[in-house]
């Protein structure tokens, strides 16, 4: 496929690699948080980790909203669907994520809840449209690539007058998260999470531009290059990162130039500025509360909030016991240092999101066997281990 | 989640819709998001969305750049070899 097949090619990784080694060779280590699940997907689907010296490092960031998605809002989501009898639709990822008590939409629809599994929010206004006597909610989840079509989707419904739809909003924002990485105390006097730059988001980019990074590149003195998905992209970046790095600079690069202009898209940031504003404050999953963090409907469009339409209970939402995706979040620890990994919490039976979402690290981890590494943390070879 | 391939423009509706080519199969995508969208043209699809148009021109200079580390790294390894 065009834009993707020569972003894969392995002659041009070779080179890339033998690029890295020796721009690495200096004697110290890197540690590069990939932000991004996709980037992580991509690390561990094509072996790009196996490619870099030993010292190159990457670290695994938030970057899903599957995986950041706190378990009360799922709760929430569920008690739409069963309490209030709505229609719920979600995208497929959320399906399977466990909620407290290990709920999960797809146990509640077993169970006989009316949850759909959409791909677009087309699809959702399109069930609103054929179901005018039923409450049709979307459960929008997703950072600010995933923000605009909700948008979309609540613009048109108040156009053509749809009454019975609305959205119950989860909408994140990437550059708050990643300033709070960098705040953390396990970043900033523990020490246990060392970050000397950042792949930075490829589609969130691709709608926010390169500019928002500008800020925390400055302020925290951390290099960024925005990564396109493919492996030749996050190599190549990964090269950028380097460089910087070795030559105390720390800016905003943009490797992706395909895709993301400094300035975004415009026309979908003016969307989204018409339909949301900034909470003061949000939970991430692992995160914690993170302040301007999140968005919510405008009172010009609370027709079409769900959480004003409907009155969710208070509720006390636990995560299963164990699960260590909160510290895998923030990049402190690593999917083998969970207990459960492998044994009790595998994507057939996921007890956290992180082992749910394809770009979550404990799936990634699982699916391209990576999960074994030696004493000194490098990876071992997968015929070693067997 | 975040998924999001680039995908040929087949034709556009009169209104914000287009179809594409994607992964083999042709999609009915909205063109909601972008402008100055042209049949012929690569987009990033996402949850059904076009994003942003995928420049040729810098897919191609990304590619030059990527086998100008590739040229560099040539050259370190016969000088390596020839130290060797
Ligand atoms: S392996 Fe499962 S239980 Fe452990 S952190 Fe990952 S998702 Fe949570
Ligand atoms: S850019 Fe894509 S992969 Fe990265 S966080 Fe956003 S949705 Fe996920």
């Amino acid at each position: 496929m065009k834009y993707i097949d020569e972003f894969r090619s392995h002659d041009l990784a070779e080179k890339l690699a033998t690029a890295i080694t020796h721009e690495a060779a200096t004697g110290r280590d890197y540690h590069l948080m990939e932000f991004c699940g996709g980037h992580t997907h991509a690390i561990f689907r094509y072996g790009v980790q196996d490619l870099m010296p030993p010292n190159v490092h990457f670290v695994h960031g938030p970057g899903c909203p599957v995986c950041v998605l706190p378990v009360r809002r799922l709760d929430d989501a569920v008690e739409l669907a069963e309490r209030h009898g709505v229609i719920l639709c979600t995208y497929g990822d959320m399906m399977r994520v466990p909620g407290t008590k290990q709920r999960s939409l797809i146990r509640a629809k077993a169970d006989g809840a009316d949850i759909r599994m959409v791909y677009s929010t087309q699809d959702a206004l399109k069930i609103a449209r054929d179901n005018p006597d039923r409450e049709v909610v979307f459960f929008a989840i997703g950072f600010e690539t995933t923000t605009p079509p909700t948008a979309v989707a609540i613009v048109q419904a108040q156009r053509e007058g749809i009454t019975n739809f609305s959205v119950f909003c989860n909408h994140v924002l990437t550059p708050a998260a990643i300033q709070h990485i960098l705040q953390s105390p396990e970043v900033r006097e523990l020490g246990t999470v060392t970050i000397d730059g950042f792949l930075g988001p490829s589609h969130v980019s691709s709608v926010i531009g390169s500019q928002p990074y500008e800020f925390f590149a400055e302020e925290f003195q951390k290099p960024v290059v925005i990564a396109g998905f493919e492996p030749l992209d996050v190599m190549q970046s990964t090269l950028m990162l380097l460089r910087q790095i070795n030559e105390q600079r720390h800016e905003v690069e943009n490797e992706y130039t395909r895709v993301v202009k400094p300035e975004g898209n415009l026309k979908a940031q003016a969307l989204v500025g018409d339909v949301f504003e900034l909470r003061s404050e949000f939970e991430w999953r692992g995160l914690g509360t993170v302040p301007y963090s999140a968005l919510k409907i405008r009172e010009s469009y609370a027709a079409f909030d769900a959480e004003k339409r409907f009155a969710l209970s208070e509720k006390v939402s636990r995560e299963v016991k164990s699960c260590e995706c909160p510290a895998i979040l923030r990049g402190a620890k690593k999917p083998t240092d969970c207990k459960l990994f492998g044994t009790v919490c595998t994507p057939d039976n996921p007890m956290g999101s992180c082992m749910v979402s394809s770009e979550g690290a404990c799936a990634a981890y699982w699916t391209y066997g990576r999960f074994r590494t030696n004493a000194d943390g490098t990876a071992a070879t997968k015929e070693a281990a067997e | 989640m975040c998924l999001a391939l680039p995908a040929r423009v087949i034709s556009i509706d009169d209104g914000e819709m287009a179809v594409v080519a994607l992964e083999g199969i042709k999609k009915r995508i909205s063109l909601a998001l972008v402008e100055d969208v042209s049949v012929g043209d690569y987009v990033l699809v996402h949850v059904g969305y076009a994003l942003h148009k995928v420049s040729e021109e810098e897919a191609e200079r990304t590619l030059a750049l990527m086998s100008k580390a590739g040229v560099l790294s040539a050259e370190i390894e016969e000088i390596e070899g020839a130290e060797a």
